[in-house]
């Protein structure tokens, strides 16, 4: 048993978190307020590598292992989640799909720039009504001589917009029972990117509808095998959620460093509000979710590492995480009290936003249903 | 250009430092960070490198520990450390520690040597000075901005007006302000310095011996801030605000 962080692990952390706390941290309110996508920022954390954590070094990446990832997503979102997600969908959703399936036309023609963080690349899944229901994807692909001729919308899709998008794979329906996974570069005729949300959190993180009318790409622009989409996506997904676990730790972190620091210094009654046992279990409670969901998290990460099956352990990590990150967020807002509800008060800002963790990369529904599945209960 | 980097690691700043009770050195912890000023120093110096396509080598004397903050310093981006750690030099005064780095450079061969002004725990102020006496080289102080010649340095030096441009030739010794913006480590450059050439050394093999140390007597906590005097206005509070800022000195 070993449950410490090496030596690159720690570096990793001091790193991202000395930047989170000068160059984002300063500005996320004002971002949250404009709904702003600070593109110099994303640009400066690929600079630091942060997108190239986990990609091969022939794409420019550090080969590293998957848990440095979740460092960094964990050390963002314990100050904005929309920089977290940001990076997090960037390498599980925009990277991922075509370094794991794509051909090496793919790969040499998209990857250098998607690793380098000088250009962000979406998943588009999730449809208007298509959501959890994956296998009800209505958007379809059909060949057309060398192109296939795309129709169809999604929704939701996180990165799709930016100054620096410079593509989209989405899954469509290229036969009766077939989904499979295609690249749309950004730009390309019949491809229109809808304005941006208004959302209750996440306000800094880039998020659009997207729409294809007779949208045509090289048939060379498949992802891997034709009517393998479903299982590229569950894949997909399985890292995703560790990742989205990773986020909910930084949260949970943020949320107990911010209450305990509040309890100690805001006096009421005459004396620090710590000192009473309604806001000193709130901070206790805090601890033990932040504990239990770290362990959960690096869990399901060391298990992927090991190359064992981690897909039961990811939604454990990622329904209890997120669950406990809502929780805390509430909580946290109420040790705040009156400044709590404040925008200016950082536990606000994570109320807001800790909300989405428990429905994107599958809701806690979908986790329950993955678990008492994996616990060999009949599909309904 | 062959430059050399003086670094320190020191206990985090963040954490409040504890003194053995009975010679009152700092107690060292095993992870100690890299001071902040040492930063700068070791941005100038990668950014010279860059220029000319020249080598940074850290030169570091103290308690190894876990090499934290020397990594750190590798992260950013030099090519290798150079180590002293010695238990003799434990308590060393800035003179020793002068000798010492400059002994190491003096093995190691350097064109230009930078350090920080002065160190976050120490404060001396005053070894980089006494390191340059030592190397018989010119030393070019509180730099806000470095660039290298050909067979020479120029320095614009901060000073409380404004600067004054030096320009010294090489070899020189730089100490740099904390002005100078460092870079963050990249993750590949954390990754890289874990296998970069970390060398150790003790006084003994740079023939050094005759190491003194400083007896600190006694140490004394600073004296609780007093209450302020109130001054109520008046009409002609102005009188006393001016007495008590001529009092200050400040005006």
């Amino acid at each position: 048993m070993d449950f410490a962080f090496n030596d690159e692990h720690q570096a990793l952390r001091a790193m991202v978190r000395e930047f989170a706390e000068s160059r984002i941290a300063p500005n996320a309110e004002a971002w949250d307020r404009d709904h702003h996508f600070p593109v110099d920022v994303v640009r400066e954390m690929g600079e630091l590598g942060l997108f190239g954590i986990t990609a091969d070094e022939r794409w420019g990446g550090a080969g590293a292992d998957f848990t440095n990832l979740c460092i960094a997503i964990e050390e963002l979102a314990r100050v904005d989640q929309s920089m977290a997600i940001t990076l997090e969908a960037g390498v599980s959703l925009g990277i991922n799909p075509i370094h794991e399936f794509g051909s090496e036309e793919l790969k040499e023609r998209w990857l250098p720039d998607l690793v380098a963080g000088r250009a962000l690349a979406g998943f588009g899944l999730t449809e208007p009504g298509a959501g959890s229901d994956a296998a009800a994807t209505a958007t379809r692909a059909v060949l057309d001589g060398d192109e296939w001729v795309i129709n169809g919308a999604k929704a939701f899709i996180t990165n799709s917009g930016t100054d620096i998008t410079s593509l989209v794979t989405i899954t469509a329906r290229t036969g009766p029972d077939e989904i499979s996974c295609i690249v749309v570069p950004a730009g390309t005729p019949g491809f229109t990117v809808e304005p941006a949300y208004r959302k209750m959190g996440w306000r800094a993180s880039d998020t659009h509808g997207l729409v294809f009318e007779d949208c045509r790409v090289p048939a060379t622009n498949l992802v891997g095998e034709r009517g393998r989409g479903f299982q590229q996506f569950l894949s997909t997904l399985d890292d995703g959620r560790i990742a989205i676990g990773a986020m909910a730790v930084g949260v949970l972190q943020c949320c107990l460093e911010q209450s305990v620091a509040y309890a100690k210094e805001r006096e009421s009654m005459g004396k620090p509000i710590g000192s009473y046992q309604a806001v000193a279990f709130k901070c206790a409670d805090m601890e033990v979710m932040t504990e239990a969901a770290r362990l959960l998290v690096y869990k399901a990460a060391w298990l992927k590492e090991q190359g064992g099956p981690f897909k039961q352990e990811a939604a454990v990590a990622k329904l209890y995480a997120s669950e406990a990150a809502i929780t805390a967020t509430r909580e946290a807002t109420q040790v705040f009290g009156g400044a709590g509800f404040m925008d200016e008060t950082l536990v606000s800002r994570q109320y807001r936003d800790a909300k989405v963790l428990e429905i994107g990369e599958g809701t806690s529904e979908v986790q329950r249903l993955v678990i008492s599945r994996g616990l060999g209960l009949p599909v309904s | 250009m062959n430059i050399a980097v003086c670094v320190k690691q020191i206990p985090d700043p963040a954490t409040p430092y504890e003194l053995d009770d009975e010679n009152h050195w700092i107690i060292r912890p095993e992870d100690q960070v890299l001071d902040d000023t040492d930063r700068s120093g070791v941005e100038v110096a990668l950014q010279l490198a860059e220029a000319t396509e020249g080598t940074v080598t850290l030169y570091s004397m103290s308690p190894s520990g876990t090499l934290q903050g020397i990594r750190q310093a590798l992260a950013m981006g030099a090519d290798a450390a150079v180590l002293i750690d010695d238990p003799a030099l434990k308590g060393a005064d800035a003179l020793t520690t002068a000798r010492v780095l400059a002994a190491a450079m003096q093995q190691e061969g350097f064109d230009l040597v930078i350090a920080g002004t002065e160190s976050t725990d120490g404060y001396s102020g005053i070894m980089p000075q006494m390191m340059s006496e030592i190397l018989d080289v010119p030393c070019l102080s509180f730099a806000r901005k470095v660039d290298a010649g050909d067979g020479s340095v120029t320095i614009e030096r901060q000073t409380s007006d404004g600067f004054d441009v030096v320009e010294a030739p090489i070899p020189a010794l730089i100490t740099v302000t904390a002005g100078i913006e460092p870079r963050y480590p990249t993750f590949k450059g954390i990754m890289q310095a874990k296998s970069k050439p970390v060398t150790t050394l003790t006084s003994a093999d740079l023939g050094i011996t005759n190491t003194v140390h400083q007896v600190i007597r006694s140490v004394e906590p600073v004296a609780a801030r007093t209450a302020g005097e109130i001054i109520e206005d008046d009409g002609e509070a102005y009188l006393r605000i001016i007495e008590v800022l001529e009092q200050a000195k400040v005006v």
